[in-house]
């Protein structure tokens, strides 16, 4: 039946909330669920346990990254960047200072240790980050042990970072042309041992939550995200990678060290159901932490070997003294563990501080998907369906 | 393919008008449209073999400056077959005024992921898409006054009965 009124609307969004039945709820998920991850309101229009349409309403998180950004200089941004995805730190200030660097034509010229040490962090930040993910996953499905046991291992990450940079999750420890500080003396050693440590615990967790039946059950065939709607919706990280695409931009713009470093992009193969449902996207993660480890146990080699710590290496060395870049737009991207981070930049050619900045947030595409993927799925499926996207609202809102 | 060829690819399509100047002293080069023509061209872009932008990475709205007065919008398209990023940009004078909004056509159709994105641009900037089917305040309340990301923005002294620093 087409309502005549139709065309007097002026957004879907008005006509959603009008055209609901009289047989039809709308109800509010959010701003302060537990399972929404924060601040996000999901906006349902349910017929019984059935979920009709999802409108989200993000925002509740905005303070105006770009704004800020246009106030600071390059450099003075950094503990912003960070403060976007709070869970992956690192990788956000190595996405914005590459931007920066590159802008400068520094890029090359930034020696290979730091390069290491760069990736080293910001590996070790994306184990931290999919284990959050993980984790809180499984408590959304019902399962709280594996909760727990991912924050056991995620406190050594934050411990060990925290000796690198002074700060458990903000670090600004990535600076334009060199780093705060080189790793602390024994650092490597350390890592070593964890990374020893880490490896059986991964297979304790997927004995107690991967082939779990009762959490294959509630995932698999649920939310399922074909390839191509998942790039028309711009879907990036293991959410596209989910749907069966091997796309990492760390392997496509072989950016940073990773050219020299062996490791596979894992994707979704619809092994439990459909390729692109939240198993799959769960999966990749546990398969992105087991190959984060190949690379950081790559890193340790040539750190503690050909790029071993010599006592007058100073990573502040190539730090510039005045950050102006030529006047010239510049668009950076680089993959986080949500997917691809990018920075728009403008600069003037004459300041220190950009004329505009636009950071598009992986998890901002991200979310926009799920509309499309949770209609007619029951309200305790779009639970998993949240958590399957694994959004980080500080970066959200921005 | 190319910068060049894409260039000559659109002029071939719509005709020498619709590219109106490019951008080729920075890193990565970029193509000035026609404001009118930009969603038919992102279109072409997209389907057409040879380029297959399937992916729009970021769309991001500009405000050029109070001297100029000229809002514009920033495409940065990308190939997930052949791996190619591509910058369309357009702009448009606008004078400011309190009745009326820059508008730009809207790429909703040609790629989804842009609505939320020109939500954005709307609420930050007061940049209007024609065609956004949702075009409201995405991160900001509704009821805000203003477009911060301009450069002339004057925050409200009130908001809701309480002072606003």
């Amino acid at each position: 039946m087409i309502n005549p009124k139709t065309s007097s609307y002026k957004t879907r969004h008005e006509q959603l909330i009008a055209e609901a039945q009289p047989n039809e709820m709308i109800l509010n998920m959010g701003p302060q669920h537990p399972s929404t991850h924060g601040v996000l309101r999901l906006e349902l229009i349910t017929d019984g346990e059935v979920v009709k349409e999802v409108i989200p309403h993000v925002g509740y998180l905005h303070r105006c990254f770009e704004k800020h950004a246009e106030n600071l200089t390059y450099q003075q941004t950094i503990p912003f960047v960070d403060r976007m995805d709070y869970l992956a730190s690192m990788n956000n200030s190595h996405a914005w200072v590459m931007g920066v660097e590159r802008m400068l034509g520094l890029d090359k010229e930034i020696p290979k240790r730091i390069e290491y040490i760069r990736v080293l962090v910001c590996e070790l930040n994306r184990i931290g980050s999919h284990l959050i993910a993980l984790g809180t996953y499984g408590i959304d499905i019902g399962a709280f042990t594996p909760f727990l046991w991912c924050f056991r291992d995620r406190e050594h990450i934050m411990n060990m970072l925290e000796w690198a940079s002074g700060s458990r999750m903000l670090y600004n420890y990535i600076w334009v042309g060199g780093l705060f500080f080189d790793l602390p003396v024994g650092f490597e050693e350390r890592c070593k041992e964890f990374i020893d440590y880490f490896k059986p615990k991964m297979k304790e967790l997927n004995e107690l939550l991967t082939d779990n039946q009762i959490f294959i059950s509630r995932t698999a065939n649920v939310g399922i995200l074909p390839l191509e709607v998942a790039i028309n919706y711009g879907c990036s990280g293991p959410m596209l990678r989910a749907s069966g695409l091997k796309w990492d931009l760390r392997r496509v713009d072989e950016y940073s060290a990773y050219p020299e470093l062996e490791f596979e992009v894992p994707i979704g193969k619809g092994l439990m159901g459909t390729t692109g449902d939240c198993w799959d996207r769960y999966k990749v993660r546990i398969d992105e932490i087991e190959q984060s480890v190949l690379i950081i146990e790559q890193c340790l080699e040539r750190l503690t070997k050909d790029l071993k710590r010599t006592p007058d290496f100073d990573p502040r060395a190539k730090l510039p003294k005045k950050i102006i870049p030529k006047a010239q737009d510049f668009y950076i991207r680089a993959e986080t563990p949500r997917g691809e981070l990018g920075y728009y930049f403008i600069a003037d050619g004459k300041s220190e501080i950009p004329k505009r900045v636009k950071a598009r947030a992986p998890s901002f595409n991200n979310l926009h998907v799920i509309s499309e993927i949770s209609r007619g799925v029951l309200i305790a499926d779009l639970i998993a369906i949240i958590g399957s996207i694994d959004i980080v609202l500080g970066e959200l809102d921005r | 393919m190319k910068f060049e060829d894409i260039k000559n690819l659109l002029i071939d399509k719509f005709g020498p008008e619709v590219i109106v100047g490019e951008e080729t002293s920075g890193l990565q080069p970029a193509l000035l449209i026609q404001p009118d023509k930009i969603a038919e061209a992102c279109l072409e872009l997209r389907n057409n073999e040879k380029t297959y932008f399937d992916f729009l990475a970021c769309l991001s709205g500009v405000d050029y400056g109070v001297d100029e007065n000229i809002f514009g919008v920033v495409y940065h398209l990308s190939s997930i077959p052949y791996k190619t990023q591509l910058t369309l940009k357009v702009k448009k004078y606008h004078d400011r005024n309190q009745t009326g909004l820059p508008s730009f056509p809207s790429v909703c159709s040609v790629w989804r992921t842009a609505e939320w994105h020109e939500r954005e641009a709307y609420d930050l900037l007061g940049i209007y898409f024609e065609g956004n089917p949702d075009l409201r305040r995405i991160l900001l309340p509704d009821d805000w006054e203003g477009y911060p990301l301009r450069k002339d923005y004057k925050v409200q002294e009130y908001y809701h009965g309480i002072k606003v620093d």
